[in-house]
């Protein structure tokens, strides 16, 4: 009665093995390495990059241990962290000849010095989270309202240039909350405009009115725009997120979208949070507008956007300029740091086709007028350059103004980097320095190390026999957790780590259910090989309900919780479910082997059952 | 080895009203105490920043204190863990940029100290603050509702709602001790608490499981012979398991560090009051609640098909 059919041990041992093998990469540690990824679509990194980087490692003696490439890069290993450091320079200056303009992103990383044949079955190691190794995450909330606006903003002088190209005059356009407002004379000329803007801008839509004094139509976004609007937002700033994380260098650098307006953004193993901070969190957006030089002379802020300039002797005036924006970051498709014919520091760009258009044009009817470069940070404006038109000029013009050289190699950064769509705000940051990640580790898995010593001891003792089968299994419990921990890369935290010490605090229950109910068994009378059969079978019962009941906490956390909470819950639930299986199965399967195949037992060697 | 050799049935349900009056004591003081004093949030639910700082001597608190305060920054500054670490606590104040003043922080120590090393530094908006507390609320919600549903399913409605009453107020009572003692309670202790539920409601599946069973073995005993017979039946199981559970929540104490400091504190609370309310709170609401035998034992018809009443109905 107490025998498995031989398919069932081998599917068990099956089983073992294959958690052994995922488990395996845990202990091999991590090695210094420096990782090669492509900064741009158009360069890829394959073999002949890297015979260029090994040929420059070979000749500064710089030995690697290892080479991996993959879809998302190279990664090359080497023994220390010096040599990292070393190698890191010399393959940056090797392949980036450019550095104002790198087309690879290099970065220090660690990677698991597990053989090569554990990584081709994807047996990797356990992912940790940014609590264990340290890093910054940030949650950044996308400011739609200020998406729509500026949208709004654009739409407005779409209409007034259609308008003044079909020779309809409109007496004034101008936005009110979320809605654009054009006014008109009459009634004829309204109705023409409604349908000429109707055509040009299908998105919104348009309701004629009446004030009593002039004629209206009020534009508003489409609910469906309006939501595509905010998609959109999100994705393009997820995108120019990307390409600064990119100039900062990070390996594995996370960015993902989380609800309708927020960005997670982690950056493992970076050592200088403000520096990231800085340059992600720099909202900032550059806009080309043309002077408003009657506003300027007569002082009115009427319909005009008025910002501030810092003249070169450091005092401040207020420029007036066209609420029009002609050009704005995200047209921007190259910034470099020069100087200019004077020898003054100078931002030279570039500027993608329709952009270029629009520049030539505006340049074209606008000759010996200002024309003000704004950039907005933080929701304030500022003209870093007024200059007169000086000629016709389309996509390349420089960008002249009082800037010192530092400042114009940062605005060409913050300019390639590209500009967000809406601005940002950091609403939440974590950041982990690396030695308090190591700490963590080891505090945690010391917890858990000399727990499982005391419960190991106490079964051992109280049970004998079958308090260690019941520890074997309990063993075989940690060892499935980590297995699928690794083999699913789930994020493990330091609640996690917790949550792996308090499930196997919680498996033993089964355990415990199940010896109990053999001694009982025992006591009542039974044959030790049917105590076993009965043990088992009554306990299961209960040992399913219980962790049932546990198993719903566990997933309301997962499901209601974040960050902390979840890494606890992911574990939680997974610990469960292995503990299940071991803790009947395995601890099972242990049992019939020792004891299912003798025919006759005196007694089970599970503690004293001799009283009644 | 063997620690209890219980050879007659204990009667419990006798001192049924004495258990159930000293836990609605402890209840009613806990709820006093958090209504009185109320929960020391952590940053994670009120919003704030948290810097947590390393130095390689003993940190002076009163000089950082004084140099915050100079500042301009209404800071909490405490030990943390050892007398080398130092955590500030920060509250959101309007109009200032919260994203800088992690930075602005730093700076400040470093200047004082050039030792001192920013080890962990944590931001949270007042926005997700709000939305955190609303999601534990919810969870905590959801937990206990599946719990009475599944125990209904499983059991009777009874057994999910004496269950349910008596771990609730293990959390109750967790929750009066961390106001009691103005620990932090953090997102780590959240999950605690929420991870205790289902752990004990564990506890009381065990004994109820047994009280079904001896409704069907014993014809002939009254309500309260059965559940005593029950509780009798699985306490020393109840012992060694919470006594393994505890052990490795002890270690989790003495190992752990600060950072799991108050998560296994949660715990051991947990355990302690989740062995005492799910066994002898619990089985008392169900007697009260008027379970009787004619709820598990099927109809004779039933038993002529020979069948195993064994694991019920789900």
């Amino acid at each position: 009665m107490n025998r498995f059919p031989p398919w069932k041990y081998l599917l068990i041992g099956f089983m073992i093995a294959a958690a052994l093998l995922y488990t395996l990469p845990n202990f091999f540690g991590e090695a210094p390495a420096v990782q090669i990824s492509s900064n741009k679509t158009t360069v890829k990194v394959d073999t002949a990059l890297l015979t260029r980087v090994e040929e420059a490692l070979k000749g500064a003696q710089i030995a690697t241990t290892g080479i991996v490439l993959d879809l998302h890069g190279a990664r090359l290993r080497f023994a220390d962290a010096d040599t990292q450091l070393k190698a890191k320079d010399l393959i940056e200056k090797s392949i980036n000849p450019d550095a104002q303009n790198p087309a690879y992103v290099v970065a220090l990383n660690l990677l698991s010095s597990s053989p090569n044949w554990l990584t081709a079955v994807h047996a990797l190691p356990m992912y940790l989270g940014l609590d264990l190794r340290g890093g910054v995450h940030f949650l950044l909330q996308v400011d739609m309202q200020a998406a729509i606006v500026k949208r709004l903003e654009a739409f407005a002088g779409d209409m007034r240039t259609v308008l003044r190209e079909k020779n309809l005059r409109h007496a004034g356009i101008s936005r009110e909350g979320q809605t654009l407002r054009l006014r008109f004379r009459d009634a004829a000329t309204r109705d023409q405009a409604s349908v000429v803007i109707a055509d040009l801008l299908p998105v919104l839509t348009l309701t004629r009115r009446d004030d009593g004094q002039d004629q209206l139509i009020v534009a508003t976004l489409k609910p469906e725009a309006l939501k595509n609007e905010q998609d959109l937002a999100v994705k393009q700033n997820i995108v120019t997120l990307n390409r600064r994380v990119n100039q900062l260098g990070v390996a594995e650098p996370v960015i993902q979208q989380q609800g309708a307006d927020r960005i997670v953004v982690q950056l493992p193993g970076v050592q200088d949070p403000a520096k990231a901070k800085d340059i992600l969190g720099r909202t900032a957006t550059l806009e080309v507008r043309l002077v408003d030089e009657e506003a300027m002379r007569s002082g009115s802020s009427f319909n005009v956007d008025v910002f501030p300039e810092r003249k070169r002797d450091g005092s401040v005036s207020s420029v007036p300029v066209k609420k029009q924006v002609l050009v704005s970051g995200d047209q921007f498709v190259g910034a470099t740091a020069t100087f200019d014919n004077d020898q003054r520091p100078a931002v030279s760009v570039e500027l993608n086709e329709a952009a270029g258009r629009i520049m030539r044009q505006a340049t074209r009817e606008n000759l010996r007028r200002l024309m003000a470069i704004i950039i907005i940070e933080k929701g304030k404006g500022e003209a870093i350059s007024v200059a007169t038109i000086q000629g016709e000029f389309g996509s390349r013009f420089q960008i002249t103004g009082s800037f010192t050289p530092t400042e114009t190699s940062d605005l060409s950064l913050l300019i390639r980097a590209g500009s967000l769509a809406a601005p940002m705000e950091i609403i939440e940051e974590r950041t982990v320095g690396p030695s308090l990640g190591k700490e963590n580790i080891e505090k945690g898995f010391n917890a858990t190390r000399w727990g499982f010593v005391a419960i190991v001891l106490f079964m051992s003792a109280y049970y004998t026999l079958f308090g260690v089968f019941s520890s074997i299994a309990l063993g075989v419990n940690l060892l499935f957790l980590v297995a699928l921990l690794s083999l699913l890369q789930a994020t493990l935290t330091l609640p996690g780590i917790a949550a792996i010490a308090l499930t196997l605090g919680m498996a033993i229950d089964a355990n415990v259910l199940i010896n109990e109910r053999i001694r009982e068994e025992v006591r009542g009378g039974q044959s030790p090989q049917a105590a076993i059969a009965a043990g088992y079978e009554r306990a299961w019962g209960t040992i399913l309900d219980s962790n049932v009941t546990t198993l719903i906490a566990g997933l309301s956390l997962l499901i209601f919780g974040s960050g902390p909470v979840r890494g606890f819950a992911v574990v939680h639930c997974l610990g469960i479910l292995t503990s299940i299986f071991s803790s009947v199965v395995v601890s099972r399967a242990i049992v019939n082997l020792a004891y299912g195949h003798r025919r006759k037992v005196a007694r089970l060697a599970i503690g004293n059952t001799g009283w009644k | 080895m063997e620690f209890f050799k219980i050879r007659r049935v204990i009667p419990f349900m006798r001192h049924a009203l004495i258990f159930n009056v000293i836990s609605l004591l402890t209840f009613v003081a806990a709820v006093f105490f958090l209504a009185y004093k109320g929960l020391h949030f952590s940053v994670e639910f009120t919003g704030g920043t948290l810097v947590e700082v390393n130095y390689r001597d003993a940190a002076k608190v009163e000089t950082i204190r004084e140099t915050l305060d100079k500042a301009g920054l209404k800071g909490e500054v405490q030990n943390f863990g050892s007398s080398r670490d130092v955590l500030i606590r920060l509250p959101v104040e309007k109009g200032q940029s919260t994203a800088d003043l992690s930075q602005k922080v730093t700076a400040l120590l470093k200047a004082q100290d050039v030792t001192a090393e920013v080890r962990r530094v944590e931001f949270v908006g007042p926005q997700v603050g709000e939305e955190l507390a609303e999601y534990g609320a919810l969870a905590l919600l959801v937990t206990a509702v599946g719990i009475v549903l599944y125990l209904w399913l499983r059991f009777e409605w009874r057994f999910g709602l004496a269950a349910i009453i008596a771990n609730l107020h293990d959390v109750v009572i967790i929750l009066g001790f961390f106001a009691l003692f103005q620990w932090e309670f953090s997102l780590p202790v959240l999950a605690a608490v929420l991870a205790v539920l289902g752990y004990s409601v564990n506890e009381s599946v065990v004994v109820f499981d047994r009280v079904r069973e001896n409704f069907r073995k014993m014809r002939k005993a009254t309500v309260s012979e059965v559940i005593d017979s029950a509780i009798t039946g699985v306490i020393s199981r109840t012992i060694i398991t919470h006594g393994c559970t505890q052990a490795m929540v002890t270690t989790m104490l003495l190992f752990g560090g600060p950072a799991l400091h108050y998560f296994a504190l949660a715990l051991t609370i947990g355990i302690c009051f989740g062995i005492y309310s799910s066994v002898l709170v619990a089985s008392p609401l169900v007697m009260w609640l008027g379970v009787d035998r004619a709820q598990f034992v099927q109809a004779p018809k039933k038993n002529l098909t020979g069948e195993e009443n064994e694991g019920a109905v789900v």
